[in-house]
């Protein structure tokens, strides 16, 4: 039986490194040299500063991301891998949305639409606004299809963040 | 504890002699000068080479006959990236390197200052790890954890790459502990694991045992040996794994592969549950992999957990040592087994052997043909003899015709398959084992990559013997062009130099043979010479190894000639290709 077999699925996996220069490369490496393209990833200070996490979202089928992990943890700056079981997590990201203003009316339109989402109105100007969002993936993409049937002018998203619950 | 105030080349010299550094392959440069510096006064040997991928590949071949790892040095920028070709060969066959390399000052890192080379960044993916000390206090921390990183799990290189400031700065350094380094390796299998392996194998009927590189570098060969008699499981190896099983024991069936064996390739296919240990299921080994033992139930025991999986889907997946594991299973077996002594499957094997021994396996040439040399050589030199091998046709004849006794008496790039690795990792290895006669069995196209070589073996008093199959040809790629491109040799002849006058210009022994008795005096004179000695063998360009399994054809179409593409089994003769 071949290895690579099966179908495509997200998955999310957290990754405790080292905090040092050159960390991130390493593990970048993998990715390109699996030709796999991630999704997003977010790096960031852990509860200990010799420590950062870093959370990546991958599109792939599980041999392959499985594979991908045991490769992982050879490298020597990461410390501790999971893969996070996506009902069992929280997952949140944030979003900046800029966005077109045309009218007063397309103004009151995104304070009711910030509202609705509880997003915040983060800077306004004369003929944009721009929101920030956090939430689930798929709250943000909610929010953004609304917002692009107003007209959106510029688009910045973290990538995911996540930990488990409990425990 | 602050012990002293060093340098940072004293440092790292004074680091390297803690951790047993008896010999430094290299070659120096402005960014190294400060650590040559302080090499000169030093009691570590330096073995200057003629360019830096030999230093890496003799670092390499030091170390795969010698279990310890090996050690090479360079100089920044075109020093280092020298160095690659041989960090990435050692990469690919698990081999314990410590490559040193210099760098350009901190300050001008990143400014394209001259010779600089990003080699952090080009090594990354061709190390287990590598290290750019920023202070002198880091040094001693690196080296530690360098020699631990590459000796330790799965073995591999791993390169430091020191700026220049930092090996002339002098500050305080540390006393590093043992227990400074905490390396991740899982040692020891699950014992449920094992259980589950165990119960595999005492009620397989056709058991067999596949033996990779792993078994080498865990020192596991006497466990295997136990293992595989008590349960009378015939034993196929990888070409990485070729020395680790005695190749003239009853239950030896050579290497398996696209020019393995014809009895490996044939018997593995038969097995009912195959034991795989410290090997990868390279496309080398498994040809077609979905064609490979399709049928039989898999033990893979090996101590890299990324391994288990990647090729082959298997039923009980083993992370551990190679020596302990099977130490356990063979504990474990002698409580419900007892050693057997004789067995239907081990019938079939001898079948097996005799069927193969019968088909023909083409050869062109009655006189000096690389199959009937081989044979020769492995009668005269003796047992303990060290063979390491270039690359193409004469690997695999050495790998089909050579029989290895012993592990790390047969020293291969297996994984990068790179030409001109054999006669600087030949020298490694005679560094290491100084008593024990060491031979090159190489084609003339590999030879002549890394031939500057032959300098440094005069002028290091380093004697190794080679034998050059010389069939004026890049032979593997030619025997490629004549099977599948329609015999358009394109680029693949060789117009050679005068081997015997280029070896005695540098000062070694060079002699050329046309008859088999001639090798025999040749070799036996060479084995007494006190100076590297270089035989030149002519042999014909178009011979062909045989037998092979074609690119992208399972182990179960194997070929023997290049006329037919006769199925395993199906041509008989009387003429014995090759016998035990
Ligand atoms: C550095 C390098 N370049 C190219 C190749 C591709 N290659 C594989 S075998 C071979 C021919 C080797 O010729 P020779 O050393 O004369 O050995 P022969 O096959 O004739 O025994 C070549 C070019 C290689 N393996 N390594």
């Amino acid at each position: 039986m071949n290895v690579e077999n099966s179908v495509f699925e997200t998955h999310i996996v957290s990754v405790l490194v080292e905090n040092k220069p050159g960390v991130l490369y390493r593990v970048a490496n993998l990715f390109r040299r699996r030709n796999f393209n991630i999704e997003s990833i977010s790096v960031g200070p852990t509860e200990r500063k010799e420590f950062s996490r870093m959370t990546i979202t991958l599109n792939g089928d599980n041999a392959t991301v499985e594979q991908l992990v045991k490769q992982l943890s050879k490298i020597v700056d990461v410390v501790k891998i999971s893969l996070l079981n996506p009902r069992n997590t929280i997952l949140r990201e944030l979003a900046l949305i800029k966005l077109h203003v045309k009218d007063s009316k397309v103004r009151s339109d995104i304070l009711s639409y910030a509202q609705i989402f509880k997003g915040k109105v983060v800077d306004a100007a004369e003929d944009t606004m721009t929101v920030e969002v956090i939430g689930t993936p798929e709250k943000i993409n909610a929010f953004l299809k609304i917002a692009s049937s107003i007209g959106i002018k510029e688009m910045a998203r973290t990538g995911l963040t996540a930990i488990e619950r409990g425990g | 504890m602050v012990i002293a105030k060093l340098s940072g080349a004293q440092s790292l010299i004074d680091s390297l002699q803690k951790e047993g550094v008896e010999v430094i392959f290299g070659l120096p440069g402005g960014a190294i000068l400060p650590v040559y510096d302080i090499l000169y006064e030093s009691n570590i040997r330096h073995i200057l080479v003629k360019h830096e991928q030999s230093a890496a590949h003799m670092a390499d071949g030091y170390a795969r006959a010698s279990g310890r790892p090996g050690v090479c040095m360079a100089t920044s920028g075109p020093g280092a990236t020298n160095l690659v070709t041989g960090i990435a060969n050692a990469y690919m066959d698990s081999s314990p390197v410590v490559a040193i390399t210099g760098q350009v000052p901190r300050t001008m890192i990143g400014k394209d200052a001259f010779q600089e080379a990003d080699i952090i960044g080009i090594t990354t993916s061709i190390t287990k790890y590598n290290f750019q000390p920023r202070t002198v206090a880091e040094v001693p921390k690196v080296v530690k954890m360098a020699f631990k990183l590459a000796t330790s799990g799965r073995p591999g290189p791993v390169l430091i790459d020191i700026p220049r400031d930092v090996q002339v700065e002098i500050d305080e350094v540390d006393e590093v502990e043992d227990n400074h380094v905490k390396v991740r390796s899982n040692v020891s299998p699950h014992p449920l694991q094992v259980k589950r392996a165990v119960d595999l194998l005492v009620n397989a009927e056709r058991p067999i045992i596949l033996a990779g590189g792993g078994i080498i570098l865990s020192n596991a060969s006497e466990a295997l040996q136990a293992l595989a008699e008590l349960l009378l499981a015939p034993v196929a190896t990888t070409l990485m794994g070729k020395g680790c099983f005695p190749e003239n024991h009853p239950l030896s069936l050579g290497v398996v592969g696209m020019h393995g064996s014809p009895e490996a390739n044939k018997a593995i296919l038969e097995a009912d549950v195959l034991l795989a240990v410290g090997c990868r299921f390279s496309d080398r080994t498994t040809c077609n992999i979905s064609d490979f033992c399709p049928d039989a139930k898999i033990i893979h025991v090996d101590i890299d957990a990324s391994e288990i999986g990647k090729n082959r889907l298997v039923d009980v997946p083993i992370v551990g040592d190679a020596n302990i594991t099977l130490s356990k299973m063979y504990e474990m077996l002698t409580k419900c087994l007892v050693k057997r002594e004789d067995s239907l499957w081990f019938k079939r094997i001898q079948e097996i052997r005799e069927e193969c021994s019968s088909i023909e396996v083409f050869s062109r040439d009655d006189g000096l043909s690389p199959p009937k040399i081989l044979k020769e050589v492995r009668e005269i030199v003796p047992p303990d003899t060290i063979v390491t091998t270039e690359v193409g046709q004469n690997q695999m004849w050495a790998s089909l015709y050579f029989k290895a006794y012993k592990p790390r008496t047969f020293i291969t790039s297996g994984g990068l398959g790179t030409m001109g690795f054999g006669f600087p990792a030949a020298l490694g290895a005679k560094v290491a084992k100084p008593d024990v006669p060491v031979l090159d069995i190489a084609g003339d196209g590999s030879f002549i990559m890394t031939s500057n070589m032959l300098i440094t073996s005069v002028n290091e008093n380093i004697p190794v013997i080679v034998l050059i199959l010389n069939n004026s040809m890049l032979g593997m790629v030619a025997q490629w062009q004549r099977l599948f491109y329609n015999r358009r040799y394109s680029a693949v002849k060789l117009v050679n130099p005068d081997f015997v006058k280029l070896v005695e210009a540098c000062g070694a022994n060079g002699v050329r043979v046309n008859s088999l008795d001639e090798l025999k005096n040749a070799l036996l004179q060479a084995l007494k010479n006190d100076v590297t000695t270089v035989i030149d063998v002519p042999v014909s360009p178009e011979e062909d190894v045989f037998p092979m399994v074609p690119p992208g054809k399972g182990l179960k179409n194997m070929i023997f000639n290049a006329l037919k593409t006769s199925s395993i089994l199906t041509k008989r003769s009387s003429k014995a290709p090759r016998e035990d």
